[in-house]
């Protein structure tokens, strides 16, 4: 069991309570996953030309600073950073190549969560309640978002197991599921260069999507596929840059609730979790049909 | 009428409140009000209560439900008065999958759409669905009789031993071991009767009626060398 939230706001005017009603809603599914939360923001478009890159180290006292100021010398631009719990987003005017370069050469201890123009991507060890607390996310404002709750059943507890996992620049995935052709796949994808970080099924699907959309599929043609080649369980939600999908397998064991107002649709594991949104009780509210993809953007 | 609101009591506090009522409690009428989708409201209950809850409910309302009749005025969650013995569960909107699952009595009542594998494993209780139902309903279901105004969804009945299936709408496909069979007088009637009680104003006319091959689950003596 897991639990997965997602928020879209048709309404910019509530992108100020974006975090607020996501740390709602993760906490409200903290005991469909107690092991360990996590989130992707997507808010504050980085300048045209510059990059966010979300870094974990695991040391509360380790080097950011160090790592900025060398960062900037040695490329030669600026570098700004923000640190937030065991993370730290980085702004910087690079390619994002250049970025992971970098990184992999002087500082391969950090992980890299999720790259992109306005995607930001936390998530932790501990009780869901706490997590969101420990990174602030009640304060942050933006247009979208998704989280995670997890129960582990595949693969150890740890913030790289953790969800979302990063599938792309400013794309993420959160799964509730298991998935039981992932080491076939992993090895599959590793012969087509896609890297790994963890034994997790999950991640196996992230590297699943960012490999069809690195050959050119659109989110829509990667999630289908998706349906025939990720065999497993799944109820599956997709961040986007300016917006967000869902699809579940076709046996659609693993549950899913849509709702939807004029100012947000939301999707989660349960109903409970968006009750308490502004609204709730008069909103549209279905259940995903099986091996169906459903996707919103802004306009 | 004794208006509870469940999400300043608690959902413990109130089903234990209901299940303390003594056999002859005069306190039978209740309302439940702020569900938010919390999980097993009024389940388990024995006593002959009527209960509105006003909202949308989570998990396994009215599950193992004796003899209360219970009204929900939003959508269920999965899991629906799962192993009802008897009573009535109704819910005015959809309810998501597995609605009925292995009831033994009863009757549940869906006014719009149930889910997936709505009467998995029923064993005599009789569901009656104002609009269609998702795939794999009525899997391995053994007794009693699920009706479904609109459309079934793919592999329905599947592996079916002796419930009957009525269906007005269009049937995606069936499941092993299911069958259409002939629809008689005696049937047309017991699903009147079942449509009635549902309060349900649909036309029994246009329903088909599905079963068991019986081919499945019946041993057959000509295959004894194979096991």
């Amino acid at each position: 069991m897991c639990g997965i939230v997602g928020l879209f706001l048709k309404n910019s005017a509530l992108e100020s309570s974006l975090g607020r009603h996501l740390s709602a809603m993760l906490s409200a599914l903290s005991d469909r996953g107690p092991d360990s939360a996590g989130f992707a923001i997507y808010r504050n478009p980085a300048p045209r030309g510059s990059i966010k890159v979300t870094l974990f180290h695991p040391d509360p006292d380790f080097g950011w600073d160090r790592l900025m100021r060398e960062m900037s010398e040695e490329i030669g631009t600026k570098v700004r950073g923000e640190a937030r719990g065991s993370h730290l987003l980085l702004t910087a005017a690079m390619p994002v190549e250049t970025a992971r370069h970098w990184l992999a050469h002087h500082r391969p201890e950090v992980r890299i969560m999720g790259v992109g123009d306005c995607i930001e991507l936390y998530k932790e060890k501990g009780n869901p309640k706490e997590v969101v607390r420990r990174f602030g996310l009640e304060e942050l404002a933006g247009s979208h978002a998704l989280g995670h709750t997890r129960m582990a059943t595949e693969s150890a507890v740890t913030t790289q197991h953790s969800h979302p996992f990063s599938t792309g620049l400013d794309l993420c995935l959160v799964h509730n599921g298991s998935l039981s052709n992932h080491n076939r796949m992993r090895r599959w994808l590793s012969r087509h260069g896609i890297e790994f970080q963890t034994d997790n099924d999950t991640e196996v699907a992230a590297g699943y999507f960012t490999h069809l959309l690195g050959e050119g599929a659109t989110l829509e043609e990667a999630l289908k596929s998706g349906i025939s080649d990720l065999d497993g369980f799944y109820t599956f939600a997709i961040g986007t840059k300016d917006g967000f999908a869902v699809v579940r397998d076709p046996i659609a064991c693993k549950p899913a609730v849509l709702a939807e107002t004029d100012d947000w649709v939301a999707m989660a594991s349960e109903y409970r979790a968006i009750a308490h949104l502004p609204g709730a009780d008069q909103s549209r509210i279905w259940e995903p049909s099986p091996a169906t993809v459903y996707s919103w953007q802004k306009h | 009428m004794i208006e509870v609101d469940v999400e300043s009591l608690g959902v413990r506090a109130l089903n234990e409140r209901l299940h303390r009522l003594p056999r002859d409690t005069n306190e039978r009428l209740w309302k439940i009000t702020n569900p938010k989708g919390a999980h097993a409201l009024a389940a388990g209950l024995d006593r002959p209560l009527s209960i509105e809850i006003e909202g949308h409910v989570g998990y396994y309302c009215g599950g193992m439900n004796k003899q209360a009749e219970i009204t929900i005025n939003g959508h269920a969650g999965p899991g629906l008065a799962e192993n009802i013995m008897s009573g009535v569960v109704r819910v005015k909107g959809n309810a998501s999958q597995s609605a009925a699952a292995s009831g033994r009595g009863g009757l549940v009542v869906i006014g719009g759409d149930a889910s997936s594998r709505c009467g998995i494993s029923m064993k005599g209780v009789d569901i009656v669905v104002g609009g269609s139902v998702g795939h794999m309903s009525a899997f391995m279901a053994q007794a009693g009789h699920l009706v479904v105004c609109g459309n079934a969804g793919a592999h329905l009945g599947d592996s079916i031993y002796e419930a009957v299936i009525y269906v007005g709408g269009e049937v995606e496909s069936l499941g092993s071991d299911c069958i259409e069979k002939p629809m008689t007088d005696e049937h047309r009637s017991k699903l009147e009767q079942l449509l009635a009680s549902a309060g349900l104003r649909v036309q029994a006319a246009r329903f088909r009626r599905f079963g068991s091959a019986r081919r499945l689950y019946n041993f057959k003596v000509d295959h004894a060398a194979q096991y």
